[in-house]
């Protein structure tokens, strides 16, 4: 089957995890890993006789076949390399903060924004409880949300550590854009528990009028459309109903590609982005635009 | 010991104590108890949501006014002491440092997990910039050992913070672990060293001289102990405390026992006695602030609150996890009802 050439820029614990994802994928072909230094993923890549480069964005740009750029590096970086992607005519796939393009979810607006040059991943937290307040507001109108993340403190990396605000400030905005809430809080937690726990978010939503088994089957319906794209995503706590308020409780179990299987938070991101590139392959393999 | 030595005080029954009665302060009453603190001249007086700035919410509970109206009542009568916010990471946010600063906060406390300080440097760094006296809280210390507690203080230390503290989140250090962990950190860090206490093993006093012992010269208490779980160290009761043992901390001991009488006792939902689930806290490690929680928990899957208390403890759950508290009930009824 035809593949569709993307790169990795970073080539950190994100982007390595990215890579092996790729190495699975039917519709991506991992053509290129590139940072900005010799590293341990540079080398870790090289090993397995891919591409690589430390000329970070200018080696993606060298190659013409190279249609989708994961970016992993940061905020910073990314806000350069996005104009530079895009007048190359490259579809980026944004997992840093920068948010540069629109915020995608793959489960609720993929469809919408797939046309966009360029597609951010939100976060870790907003991929997870997203998708449960958009299920939720389907059916009974969502007037506010909260949801508090907690992820093991091995699995917060630097990048995470030094930027909580951008975390919690990302997240809220996500849940009202694409996850429908007229008001939103995220509240996140770093929990050192030796052996680490598992990624565990909890979703908390006010609503209109709350239909008990409408809400269940909604959420229900929405948890296994994620679980095609992050087989650890579990229902811990089905949603629990008192008046007018909604809680439920999520757990994700990474898929230990790169990551070990606590980093949950890791793998669903990176699980994402995956999704988003393998439909924007589809699309491009259908249009002819790979020789 | 010199009877000279100074002790800074601060009061936190703004802040600690409005987890005992649910975030539910008025701004009448912040005024008149701010007010009373000041002129009986406490050093720093702490205004927050228990939680800090922005923990207004459904995991923490909803304060019954917002954030800027609790510091514009407090910052209007304040006159000699300081005006002091808490902010956790994760919570609250850089902006919301801002807003109160804009409404009169002088000072910060910055708090994390005692294993995490490394999520405050930006808020730190921050704090400093904005000209506000900057202190470094790191929660749960009894988690960890002591050379663990120095390094995170030692990373406080060098982000700027001009006080390192350790806090006994869950009130369940013996005297001989507060003077290691905080003996510890005097020898390591150049700037002073705070102590803040849990009643929750009946400790909180003598932990408090326990500190001062081994080298804190900044210590928390509230009125009547009004704070989560059992409470804090009592403060105008340390205050006499404090007096017979020669220490000088500013603070009036008839003033500040009549603004705990006279202001503090009258709103408080119950009295700030050691009932067995606050005990538990101290006794299993857990944070004092879920208490209320794990109680409304419990009764609503019929479950006893040890148990809950016991369980997250067992599952090594830190401050800020209290959708945890339903998360372990349900998964306790559902054992039960298996």
């Amino acid at each position: 089957m035809e593949k569709v050439k993307v790169a990795v820029i970073g080539p950190g614990n994100i982007g390595s995890d990215l890579m092996y994802k790729i190495f699975r994928s039917e519709q991506l072909e991992m053509a290129l890993m590139t940072g900005i230094v010799e590293s341990e993923g540079i080398k870790r890549a090289r090993n397995l006789g891919i591409k690589t480069s430390t000329e970070g964005v200018q080696a993606v740009l060298a190659d013409e076949e190279i249609k989708v750029v994961f970016d992993a590096t940061g905020a910073k970086p990314h806000l350069q390399h996005a104009p530079l992607l895009k007048a190359a005519g490259k579809i980026a796939i944004d997992l840093t903060p920068a948010a540069v393009g629109p915020y995608v979810v793959p489960c609720v607006n993929l469809d919408q924004v797939q046309t966009e040059p360029n597609l951010n991943m939100v976060t870790c937290g907003g991929q997870a409880t997203v998708p449960i307040v958009y299920a939720i507001n389907q059916v009974s109108k969502v007037k506010y949300a909260e949801i508090v993340a907690c992820i093991s403190s091995k699995s917060a990396g630097p990048g995470t550590r030094q930027n909580i605000d951008e975390f919690t400030q990302t997240t809220a905005k996500a849940l009202t854009v694409v996850g429908g809430a007229e008001k939103a809080k995220a509240l996140i937690v770093l929990n050192p528990a030796d052996p680490p726990m598992m990624m565990t978010d909890t979703v908390y939503a006010e609503v209109e009028n709350p239909d008990e088994q409408a809400i269940l089957a909604s959420v229900e319906t929405i948890v296994k459309q994620i679980q095609s794209y992050v087989p650890g995503y579990r229902l811990r706590v089905p949603p629990i109903i008192e008046g007018n308020r909604v809680t439920a409780i999520i757990e994700i179990e990474g898929a230990g590609d790169f990551l070990p299987k606590y980093s949950g938070n890791l793998d669903i991101i990176t699980s994402a982005a995956i999704a988003v590139a393998e439909k924007l392959a589809a699309k491009i393999l259908k249009k002819g635009e790979v020789a | 010991m010199s009877g000279t030595k100074s002790i800074h005080l601060v009061d936190t029954t703004l802040r600690d104590g409005s987890h005992a009665i649910s975030h539910q302060y008025t701004a009448e009453q912040i005024a008149t108890i701010a007010a009373g603190l000041d002129a009986a001249g406490v050093e720093y007086i702490e205004v927050s949501h228990g939680d800090g700035l922005a923990g207004s919410s459904i995991n923490y509970g909803r304060s019954a006014i917002s954030e800027e109206e609790m510091l514009k009542a407090a910052s209007s009568v304040i006159k000699k002491g300081t005006l002091t916010v808490l902010l956790l990471p994760g919570i609250g946010t850089q902006e919301d440092l801002e807003m109160a600063c804009h409404y009169g906060a002088k000072a910060v406390r910055i708090a994390t997990h005692v294993t995490e300080a490394d999520i405050a440097q930006q808020h730190i760094a921050m704090a400093k910039k904005i000209g506000l006296k900057t202190f470094g809280f790191l929660m749960l210390s009894h988690m960890v050992e002591p050379e663990k507690v120095v390094e995170q203080a030692k990373l406080f230390e060098s982000y700027g913070a001009d006080v390192i503290y350790v806090a006994d989140s869950a009130g369940a250090m013996l005297p001989e672990d507060v003077k290691a962990r905080i003996g510890a950190v005097v020898n390591a860090v150049s700037v002073p060293v705070g102590f803040h206490a849990h009643n929750n093993l009946t400790l909180a006093t003598a932990n408090s001289l326990a500190a001062i012992d081994a080298g804190a010269s900044y210590i928390d208490g509230t009125c009547r102990g009004l704070g989560a779980g059992a409470g804090n160290c009592q403060i105008e009761a340390l205050v006499g405390v404090l007096n017979k043992k020669g220490y000088q901390t500013g603070v009036d001991l008839y003033k500040i026992m009549d603004v705990a009488e006279g202001l503090v006792e009258p709103i408080m939902h119950r009295p700030q006695v050691v009932r067995n689930s606050a005990f538990m806290l101290g006794y299993a490690g857990v944070y004092s602030s879920f208490l209320l929680h794990a109680d409304r928990a419990a009764a609503k899957f019929n479950l006893d609150p040890r148990d809950i208390l016991v369980e997250l403890g067992n599952k090594k759950m830190v401050g800020g996890q209290e959708d945890m508290i339903i998360d372990v009930a349900y998964q306790l009824a559902k054992k039960r009802g298996a």
